[in-house]
């Protein structure tokens, strides 16, 4: 069976910000309709290499290529229409304050697409109702509304634009665990039922199980030599638990292990 | 196998050698950043008027914008315009009636309001109310991943936040400084007649007599320019927010100090270029106390 070309890739993708490198050689590739967990500790990359994806983050050395093209060559314009092939969903909706949920579902429709109100108005019922939110919210502010609505609230604004790859950054942090399984059956249902390709940063282990197909594990550069990879494990979500390397079985058994030390010793330098 | 140990932590050198090295490194620090931040603000202020010329903002988002900043701000300005009328008033009564020339006061504090008082204070007022509230809006969307939101779905953050503030700035900051002018004009004249006693037909006349059409000409040129300051500096300090609630306090701030010291700089300059241009175009023209 041929392997279908990947949508995206990353090659030798490495990010900066001033001296300090968060992201150093990754590569990376991602297939049509893939379900791929990018998992790691606080402040490994994961969010920046999500923005990189989009061009939000410009990358210091080696290139993103989407659907064939360099993301990262594209001029503003250019990137600005190819970004609404992309839905993203930010760690805390990231929702419009001064806008009412009504506005914050339409903005992408009224930024790109000139069809009737009334148009725009059903798909935004419908998406609504896909997520499983109640009418009532239309109107209201998203302060009104708790964590895990605004969170669907996104979902419905990143779907809105009927995108080819969905950005979930870490879709279930600050929930309890019931609104959080909600939101990790709403990543499946909205893959299948719009077939797109789903990439989703998370620290938590039980969305990698349930919503991926396939699991990368970055590891902070201070942590690493400058020989080592960034990405210590690629495999599927039933392989990570048979992961030899410490630093993978660690993370997934939520262990602090020697780190407990590091908070007793202090960090010398250079 | 790496450990935390690997983790570099800088620790600044000691004693009196190594206080003079991190001296000299921060020194050559704060100029580089310096000369950083004003290339991307250059850059900034590029984008914003690129935007301006080639998409015009939506009329709602520009009316919100107008609302806030001109609609909102008027009680304000108008009561300090009022207030500084009245105080030149004060201030130079005293000196003016030891020469007898009280009734020139007019021309003085119309003068003042119309040229300079008007125009900086009112600018000065509107830095603090509209310039540290858009810093704090934008500097509050920046660190909530709002404004990463907007770029996300295909909108320009630039075009669609940066511009009608801007926009409104440019427009609305001349209609208030002409605002605080008229109000300090009506501020100091009912001072002058209603309290200090002085003749209203002397009052008037000298008032009429020093004030040209240029002077008012002068003071909005002026506003224009700060107005635009105050837009684009408090926006950029927005959009360029460290996180957290201390960063937007502190984009809010230096939003203000950096407007503040831009219209004193530019006040100054504009004040030099507004003169010569006013002598090249009327080179006899009366002065103050001259007829």
């Amino acid at each position: 069976m041929v392997a279908a070309e990947p949508i995206i890739e990353m090659n030798h993708l490495s990010v900066r910000f001033g001296r300090q490198t968060v992201l150093r050689d990754i590569r990376l590739s991602v297939s049509p309709g893939e379900a791929l967990a990018i998992i790691g500790e606080s402040g490994c990359g994961k969010t920046v290499l999500l923005k990189t994806l989009i061009g939000l983050i410009r990358p210091t050395q080696g290139h993103v290529m989407f659907a064939g093209q360099r993301v990262d060559q594209l001029t503003e314009k250019e990137l600005a229409q190819e970004r609404t092939r992309f839905g993203f969903v930010f760690q805390n909706a990231a929702l419009f304050d001064s806008m009412t949920i009504a506005e914050n579902i339409l903005f992408p429709l009224r930024q790109h697409r000139s069809k009737q109100k009334a148009q725009h108005e059903r798909e935004m019922l419908d998406l609504l109702a896909e997520v499983g939110l109640p009418t009532s919210v239309l109107s209201k502010h998203p302060a009104e509304l708790s964590g895990g609505m605004r969170k669907r609230v996104g979902l419905a604004r990143a779907l809105v634009m009927h995108p080819e790859v969905l950005l979930y950054d870490e879709p279930t942090t600050g929930l309890d665990p019931i609104v959080s399984d909600v939101i990790n059956e709403l990543m499946m249902r909205t893959r299948s039922n719009y077939q797109v390709t789903s990439i989703i940063v998370t620290h938590d282990m039980k969305t990698a199980r349930k919503v991926a197909d396939r699991v990368v594990m970055l590891y902070p550069l201070s942590r690493l030599q400058a020989d080592e990879p960034q990405v210590i494990f690629d495999g599927s979500p039933s392989e990570i638990d048979q992961a030899t390397d410490r630093r993978v079985s660690q993370f997934v058994r939520g262990e602090a292990g020697d780190r407990l030390m590091e908070m007793n010793e202090p960090q010398t330098t250079a | 196998m790496a450990s935390g140990s690997n983790i570099p932590v800088y620790r600044r050198r000691s004693g009196f050698f190594g206080g003079l090295y991190e001296s000299v490194g921060d020194l050559g620090s704060y100029v580089l950043n310096g000369f950083e931040t004003l290339g991307d603000m250059t850059l900034f202020a590029m984008r914003t008027f690129s935007w301006l010329m080639t998409r015009l903002p939506r009329r709602d988002t520009l009316f919100a914008n107008m609302y806030q900043i001109g609609v909102l701000s008027l009680p304000v300005v108008a009561l300090t315009g009022t207030f500084i009328g009245m105080v030149l008033a004060v201030q130079s009564f005293t000196q003016f009636r030891a020469f007898g020339l009280e009734t020139q006061l007019g021309g003085v504090i119309n003068k003042s309001m119309f040229r300079e008082l008007g125009p900086v204070l009112a600018a000065t007022m509107l830095a603090g109310r509209v310039g540290s509230a858009m810093a704090a809006e934008l500097g509050t969307m920046r660190v909530t991943e709002q404004i990463d939101a907007l770029a996300s779905m295909g909108a320009n953050p630039i075009q669609y936040l940066v511009v009608p503030r801007f926009l409104s700035c440019l427009l609305l900051i001349p209609s208030l400084t002409i605002m605080a002018v008229f109000m300090g004009v009506v501020g100091g004249a009912g001072y002058c007649i209603f309290i200090l006693g002085i003749d209203m037909q002397h009052y008037t006349s000298n008032a009429q007599k020093f004030v040209e059409n240029w002077d008012l000409l002068y003071g909005v040129v002026k506003s224009i320019f700060f107005g635009a300051t105050i837009g684009l500096v408090s926006c950029y300090r927005g959009f360029h927010c460290e996180p957290g609630a201390e960063g937007v306090g502190s984009a809010a701030t230096t939003a203000f100090v950096q407007s503040f010291v831009v219209i004193i700089v530019l006040d100054l300059f504009l004040s030099i270029f507004l003169d010569e241009v006013y002598m090249a175009i009327w080179p006899a023209s009366p002065m103050l106390f001259s007829s």
